[in-house]
């Protein structure tokens, strides 16, 4: 158990996964730090789900290898299963049992030694706020308490990695940033690493450190604030009254490539404040609106792949409809 | 919402490696819930209570007017009586055992397969499960064995019991073995329909297993509930009080050609079904990713 206090977390190296012809892995590598969020950004259908299954040893790697908690996750996975609490997209409970049961129940397919169990109840179901329900039935439960109660039961055998797999995914906004509270009050009562798969952008603005993934590539891994100084430029959204032509006096006149995306014209600028008066004075095109944006993760994911997430998602989603993925998810 | 930060103390819990007891509480917590959700399932409890009244009153009322000269005075829902115990065992014992299609559409499932746990105790506790439930279903038809002339003779009860208990165990593999790789419930009680009707009315529930012609007594000898249907039915008749004609009649014994098959060594035959099919559906089931 020693490299498992030491080492790192996780530890990646090459790691592919193939399901027929569709590589929905395609060789990533990563390092993430003990005690630390580490978020995992993308697009659905970008291979996060495939990467997260293969940490948690529920897919077999196609090429290379990774460590949880010091154990490989090809060859030691009992190890690696002890060590890790899992929270998936969609819910595992056991709708017709109380709330204690089912975590007494994973208690017991965890082995969690009878002498403490009782404290540690007590314990994660006070960290999620939930202990005024524990005897009452999870079909009673919101969407959120359920979530909650996921979360609860994925700690309730102290796992050194805390995997969650879209954890607000299909909740709504209040109930999203509760859920991001009891995140954060856990990193601060438990020792303890929380891996995260999301494709909201702003929910990755809460993570240490976050890993952008793209058609199975990680393609920028950094902290948030640190990619979006990579970015550099701010962001500016113009509404004109002639959006192709003013994306060809911009390329006259500023020399500066402009898109049209969802009706406005994009561009991205060093110093927006100071740049948006030139652009009414020198524009002969009407203007109807204009907005400045500092970098945001959306633009980080635009700056490197070239497209919106939202539109990599749209794509996304036909490229897998027909996929062994898409239809593993099903499972 | 407000972060609370008044959380006690952290509670260190180290998991220990995985051994034969970790597999024995597994095996235990999956038996546990099969019981639980029985239990709390008050409508599921009711029906399983009627339905072998409603079979044994019900169809025995109805064919007794047409059998009644042959049964040799015999009554025939005394006849009929250990069929109806198969027929309740095997509806009870598939119901059980649909339960991990159940737990696999709700997502449930995934909490056990992800658990540090073998495939293999997930399903012996599922099996152990489904047998109990089936076996308690099979204590309520034991219990009315009154109602239909048949006597409460202690040893009588007691090989009935273990009989059923036995029957319970290879029908919930049975199950297993169709469900732990079905994914949608329907699909499942398709292929239900199509295995139990006809393992049901040839494995001689419902009609003495001499005299049948060719075709009939080869499928029966091949229906694996025929071997456990034939000593329960034997155990019964042996506590009866009727003339040597009728238990001629009405229990002359599986026969391979002109060779009776001993009541002990047809309930050998049921155990070793039962094994093998608990080891087809653990292997089937973890062969799974």
């Amino acid at each position: 158990m020693k490299s498992a206090d030491d080492g790192p977390a996780i530890e990646v190296a090459g790691l592919v996964k193939r399901f027929g012809e569709v590589d929905a892995v395609r060789g990533i590598d990563l390092t993430v730090h003990r005690n630390e969020i580490f978020g995992f950004l993308g697009p659905n259908g970008a291979g996060k789900s495939t990467t997260i299954n293969m940490l948690c040893t529920l897919l077999k790697p196609t090429e290379g290898r990774a460590f949880v908690a010091g154990h490989d996750v090809a060859t030691e996975r009992d190890a690696v299963r002890r060590n890790i609490g899992l929270v998936f997209q969609s819910t595992t409970l056991d709708d017709y049992l109380t709330a204690e049961r089912n975590l007494r129940l994973h208690a017991e397919l965890y082995a969690v030694p009878k002498a403490v169990l009782n404290d540690r109840l007590t314990q994660v179901f006070d960290l999620v706020g939930l202990s005024d329900r524990r005897q009452s039935k999870v079909a009673t439960f919101s969407g959120g308490m359920k979530r909650r109660l996921e979360i609860a039961r994925g700690l309730l055998h102290s796992p050194r990695v805390l995997f969650l797999d879209e954890p607000t995914v299909g909740l709504d906004p209040q109930t999203r940033s509760s859920i991001w509270a009891y995140i954060r009050e856990l990193k601060a009562a438990e020792d303890i690493t929380i891996f995260l798969t999301t494709h909201y952008m702003d929910e990755a603005e809460f993570c240490d450190r976050i890993a952008i993934m793209d058609h199975g590539r990680i393609i920028a891994l950094d902290t948030p604030s640190a990619l979006k100084a990579s970015v550099g430029k701010d962001r500016v959204r113009v509404d004109t009254a002639d959006n192709a032509l003013a994306v060809a006096e911009l390329r006259e006149r500023f020399d500066i490539e402009a898109t049209i995306k969802e009706g406005s014209v994009l561009l991205s600028v060093p110093n927006g404040e100071r740049f948006v008066p030139r652009l009414f004075a020198e524009l002969d095109v009407s203007i109807l609106s204009v907005s400045v944006a500092r970098p945001s993760l959306d633009d980080v994911f635009m700056s490197y792949t070239g497209t919106t997430i939202r539109e990599a998602e749209a794509t996304g989603s036909e490229r897998l409809a027909n996929s062994p993925m898409a239809r593993m998810r099903r499972r | 919402m407000a972060t609370r930060l008044d959380v006690s103390p952290v509670v260190a819990v180290r998991v220990p490696a995985r051994g034969l007891s970790g597999e024995l509480r597994a095996i235990k917590i999956v038996w546990q819930r099969d019981l639980i959700r029985f239990f709390d399932d008050r409508l599921r409890m009711v029906t399983s209570l009627i339905q072998p009244f409603a079979f044994l009153f019900v169809l025995g009322t109805g064919l007794s007017a047409l059998t009644s000269g042959s049964t040799h005075g015999v009554n025939i829902r005394t006849f009929l009586y250990p069929g109806i115990l198969g027929m309740s065992l095997l509806f009870t014992a598939l119901f059980s055992a649909a339960s991990i299609v159940w737990d696999r559409e709700f997502g449930f499932l995934r909490e056990m397969l992800v658990a540090p746990v073998r495939r293999s105790s997930i399903v012996i506790g599922k099996c152990l499960g489904g047998a109990t439930v089936a076996a308690l279903q099979g204590v309520v038809v034991i219990a009315v064995a009154g109602l239909v002339g048949v006597p409460y003779v202690p040893l009588m009860i007691i090989e009935v019991f273990a009989l059923q208990l036995l029957l319970a165990f290879a029908l919930t593999s049975l199950g297993l073995v169709i469900a732990v790789r079905i994914k949608q419930i329907q699909s499942f009680m398709a292929i239900n329909q199509m295995l139990v009707m006809p393992l049901y009315f040839i494995s001689g529930a419902l009609f003495p297993v001499a005299h049948l012609p060719a075709w009939l007594a080869v499928l029966n000898r091949l229906d694996p509930l025929t071997y456990a249907v034939d000593p329960i039915r034997h155990v019964v008749f042996a506590r009866l009080d009727i003339s040597p004609a009728a238990r001629a009649a009405l229990d002359p014994g599986v026969t391979w050609g002109s060779w009776v098959v001993p009541p002990l060594l047809e309930a050998a035959i049921v155990a070793a079904i039962g094994l093998v099919l608990l080891g087809v559906a653990i292997a089937r089931f973890s062969k799974e990713e």
